[in-house]
């Protein structure tokens, strides 16, 4: 790639798009969206192919000081690099899970999404303290008019309770923003990351954070803005809002909660475990008696990201790789899952799970894809889930037992639901006509889930190409944590090994 | 002639009013348009007249007032947000039985009223000032003759008013009682000798008690919701916008003035202020129909926060008190604006939020500069509205008000759920009768103009304009 400002065009290309959709048919809209998120697709996939694993920690640096303090840094690493194309990937199969069921508004609800794209990449690649609060709290706006325009029955109940709740996060964050910039005498996320921030005042900047991402995330207790969000949300919103957005919680803890208070971090271990302990159990349960699809799945979504906050509070390399690939893995089996419901939405306007029953006898395909998107779910060896899965529960392992116990029920509850879920939708006797009578995926359907679920087993089969460019930025994240984390409570002693002493000479090569 | 140059924009605006209010006299309605550009032509001059002298000679009259950077950098936010009142009343008047041609010429009155406020350095210039502004301004209210409630808009603006600037008064003469000096740089003075005395301290509490009626801050709010609604929507633009700048401005030279000294004798009362203020038209606002009311409840909201810079007591405490206001005007002035377009089919007025139902799918452009004003009085980003927060925010923090500081961004998100609804009724509530077509191509092009301004292009402004505040910001202290 040429030395052009590749973050500022993918920020600015569904920007420029976005604006231009409000000007144009419905669709044409369509059409640019479209291609402008595509376009963006490509430009994603090339700055992987660039990024070099082992060259400087960050790359694609772009620094335009502006007034008051405050610069156009951008700039990622592999973590960011990884969540930009996680993005990427899921937007063109956002605009084409609307290009039917959006009929009204098209062109404004297009500028919405290239808008919320813009924001989200803005969030992930930028490296100024303030500049990063802008793009993370301008997304509020589009998802809330996305959800109040072009959302269910409820829809503005919804639209509120997410724009306050989240909000109401992220202001406080906003204070302790101005307290780190004042104190530390920068800006720079980088810097940031390095500076060591007393440990008094660490405790209130972590709240202050937590505060922000734990809604984001979200965690017990305050997810309760999520499953509305999610089902009134349409489609292709609720496909963004789980695969993408509530990564930014994830992405938060990373950038900015461990590095810059490790002290602070390893003092609420026991509450980011406890929380997430809770989470994982009770959120599966709750799961677990929903009659509505799309809340079934947004539940499930709260559980998930109790791993990804089991991971990363382990404080150890497995733990925080594992909770990256929690995020990318759940980003496209959730998103996959929520176009599925999408699916058979469509045809009966319905999600309550009792309308249908027996659809692998009249939609096959469909019936193969959810199967899939299902175990990928459940965490089954061999899909992307798995890994990530596995990872953070050794990760958590090393640090408690318990928690790692109560974390690994997540996974049974987990297979319970899902499972139960497939069985009453696809399995069993055709309870209903009109489900019965449903096509099998259009071209268009497949198009937009196949991609997924070569996703979802590429990212099973070989993590490698997902673990490798995170794996340096990773180990200086673990390396800077290591003054403050956890030692693990499970006593572990070294073995006396064998007697052969001589057997040291043949196994040396690896 | 070297001594009239600082105040060469009063000149300008003084001689202009009296001679527009000969011609308004005389030329009657006919002459009404006439007199409205010649005013605005006039406000655009004095802001011209702004650059030179008036800007840096310094305290001049003996000490009465000064012609300083940070009161030129208020009258070249208040002499513009005049003039768009003025065209805001463009095609207002005319359908009443009003004499148009006497709007502009209060309007300038008023202005010149202000721009004594905002320089005076002295009790008495300050207590001129505000009575000029508030004189006209209580015409203003009640210029709609045959309006019941613009009558009593006026009306209760004046009683109250006159209350305040008796309190304002008393206060005054307890000052001058105790410390011998109407003049701000005595006043310091007398305020630095050691502890104030009981009767200066009387004397404090009295004359910011004046001022927080003027800015409308809680608890000295309860007449503006009342005025803001009956008034006239042009007048109510200007009452919102201007004279509220021209008073934060004051209370913040009085506060770090004459009163440096006794900063923490004051910063309880402001603290308490500012709080209040942002809590109560927060949490008021949310059961108002009326989008005159809920404007009312915002401004008294917006006050607030920016009292939260002034509490910080600093040159960047005052700076931020500066760009928050400068921001306000445009952000208020805009929503007005867009509150003068809702007008029903027959091109009568409407000042229902109800109204404004569907208005995304009736008027998409109309719908989004309003969005944007909202989602920027709100202070969410990437809206312009949330930078000149930050700052304010920012100020608090680095004098250690960490408490207040978080007390207040609490407040935004109370605040911001009933701008929200606003954009709830527009965007995702079923279309309305649609309203009137405005045919005021300069109000249009005043909307684009603020609601460009408050837009993420808006931070590109932060250089050049919190250069300007700082400075401005610098010469009271």
């Amino acid at each position: 790639m040429t030395d052009l400002p590749w973050l500022s065009i993918l920020i600015a290309l569904p920007l420029a798009a976005g604006v231009l959709c409000l000007f144009v048919g419905a669709n044409t809209a369509r059409w640019i969206a479209l291609l402008a998120t595509l376009a963006c697709l490509e430009i994603a996939i090339d700055l992987w192919v660039t990024f070099d694993p082992a060259g400087p920690r960050w790359q694609f640096v772009e620094k335009l000081p502006l007034a008051g303090g405050i610069n156009w840094a951008l700039g990622i690493d592999g973590i960011a690099l990884l969540l930009i194309v996680l993005t990427a990937f899921l937007m063109p199969i956002c605009i084409g899970a609307s290009w039917r069921a959006i009929e009204k508004r098209v062109p404004e609800y297009m500028a919405y999404f290239l808008l919320m794209e813009a924001l989200i990449f803005g969030s992930f690649a930028a490296q100024d303290l303030f500049l990063f609060y802008i793009f993370f709290e301008g997304g509020l706006i589009p998802m809330y008019l996305i959800i109040g325009v072009w959302g269910g029955a409820e829809r503005i109940k919804a639209s509120y309770k997410f724009f306050l709740y989240t909000l109401l996060g992220s202001v406080l964050m906003l204070i302790a923003m101005l307290y780190m910039a004042r104190t530390a005498g920068t800006t720079s996320i980088p810097q940031l990351m390095a500076y060591d921030f007393a440990p008094e005042a660490q405790k209130w900047l972590w709240l202050a954070f937590f505060a922000s991402f734990a809604v984001k995330m979200p965690m017990w207790p305050v997810h309760t803005w999520l499953p509305d969000a999610h089902v009134q949300a349409p489609t292709a919103g609720s496909v963004i809002l789980a695969g993408v957005l509530l990564k930014l919680g994830g992405y938060g803890f990373i950038r900015f909660s461990l590095p810059m208070f490790p002290e602070g971090s390893a003092m609420f271990i026991p509450l980011v475990f406890a929380l997430s302990g809770i989470a994982v159990v009770y959120t599966s349960l709750v799961a677990l008696v929903q009659r509505d699809m799309k809340k079934l799945i947004a539940y499930s979504s709260v559980a998930h990201m109790a791993f990804v906050t089991f991971g990363l509070f382990a404080m150890n390399r497995q733990g925080i790789e594992g909770a990256m690939m929690v995020m990318l893995g759940h980003g496209l089996v959730s998103g996959a899952l929520f176009l599925c419901v999408g699916v058979v939405y469509d045809r009966l306007h319905t999600r309550e799970i009792d309308r249908y029953g027996g659809l692998s006898d009249n939609m096959p395909g469909y019936a193969l894809l959810f199967m899939l998107f299902t175990m990928a779910s459940v965490g089954l060896p061999g899909t992307s889930n798995f890994v990530g899965e596995f990872l953070s529960l050794v990760g958590t392992y090393a640090v408690s037992t318990w928690a790692a116990i109560v974390a690994t029920t997540g996974i049974i509850l987990g297979a319970a639901y899902m499972l139960w879920l497939y069985w009453r939708i696809c399995f069993g006797t055709q309870r209903n006509a009109d489900a019965a009578a449903m096509a099998d995926l259009s071209v268009r359907e497949w198009w937009l889930l196949a991609p997924i679920a070569l996703g979802v087993l590429w990212m099973g089969i070989y993590p490698e190409s997902f673990m490798r460019p995170m794996r340096n930025d990773v180990g200086l994240l673990v390396e800077r944590l290591e003054r403050a984390a956890p030692k693990g409570d499970s006593k572990l002693t070294l073995g006396e090994g064998a007697a052969h002493v001589e057997g040291e000479h043949h196994g040396g090569g690896h | 002639m070297d001594r009239f140059a600082p105040i060469l924009p009063e000149m300008i605006l003084t001689v202009g009013a009296v001679v527009l209010m000969m011609a308004a006299a005389f030329s009657g309605r006919r002459g009404a348009g006439l007199v409205s550009w010649l005013a605005v032509a006039l406000l655009i001059g004095a802001t011209v007249a702004l650059i030179g002298p008036p800007s840096h000679a310094g305290a001049i009259f003996d000490g009465l007032i000064a012609a300083d950077l940070f009161a030129s950098f208020g009258k070249a936010v208040m002499f513009p947000a005049a003039a768009v009142a003025i065209i805001a009343a463009h095609g207002w008047f005319e359908r009443g039985p009003e004499h148009a041609a006497e709007y502009p010429v209060l309007i300038l009155l008023s202005a010149v009223g202000m721009s004594v406020m905002v320089s005076s350095t002295s009790l008495v210039s300050l207590y001129v000032g505000l009575e000029l502004q508030s004189l006209a301004a209580y015409v203003l209210a009640s210029y709609r003759q045959r309006d019941e409630r613009s009558a009593e808009a006026g009306l209760k603006y004046f009683v109250l008013g006159a209350l305040a600037s008796g309190i304002l008064l008393y206060g005054i003469s307890l000052l001058y009682g105790f410390t011998g000096t109407m003049n701000f740089t005595g006043l310091a003075a007398a305020f630095g000798r050691g502890a104030p005395t009981l009767g200066m301290l009387f004397g404090l509490v009295f004359l910011l008690a004046g001022l927080a009626f003027k800015i409308s801050a809680v608890p000295f709010h309860m007449w503006t919701p009342d005025v803001y609604e009956g008034a006239p929507t042009p007048v109510t633009a200007f009452f919102a916008s201007a004279p509220k700048v021209a008073a934060v401005l004051l209370a913040t030279r009085v506060c770090m003035e004459a009163l440096g000294p006794a900063t923490d004798a004051w910063r309880q009362i402001v603290i308490f202020a500012a709080l209040a203020s942002i809590f109560l038209g927060a949490i008021a606002a949310f059961g108002q129909s009326n989008i005159k009311r809920l404007l009312a409840y915002s401004s008294i909201n917006n006050v607030g926060f920016a009292l939260i810079g002034l509490a910080a007591g600093t040159p960047q405490g005052a700076s931020s008190v500066l760009f928050y206001m400068a921001v306000y005007v445009v952000m208020t002035l805009g929503a007005f604006l867009c509150v003068l377009w809702m007008r029903d089919a027959d091109g009568e007025p409407v000042e229902d939020i109800a109204s404004l139902s569907g208005l995304s799918q009736t008027r998409p452009a109309f719908a989004a500069a309003f969005a944007i004003f909202m989602f920027s009085l709100a202070g969410i980003p990437p809206l312009f509205g949330f930078w000149p927060k930050l700052l304010v925010f920012n100020a608090a923090v680095a004098n250690g008000y960490v408490a207040l500081a978080v007390a207040g961004i609490l407040g935004t998100v109370i605040g911001a759920y009933y701008y929200l609804r606003i954009v709830k009724v527009m965007y995702m509530d079923a279309p309305d009768a649609p309203y009137a077509r405005a045919r005021e191509p300069m109000q249009g092009a005043l909307i684009f103009l603020a609601a460009v301004a408050v837009s993420p292009l808006g931070y590109l402004l932060i250089g050049p304009l919190g250069g300007i505040t700082d400075r401005a910001a610098l010469s009271i202290f």
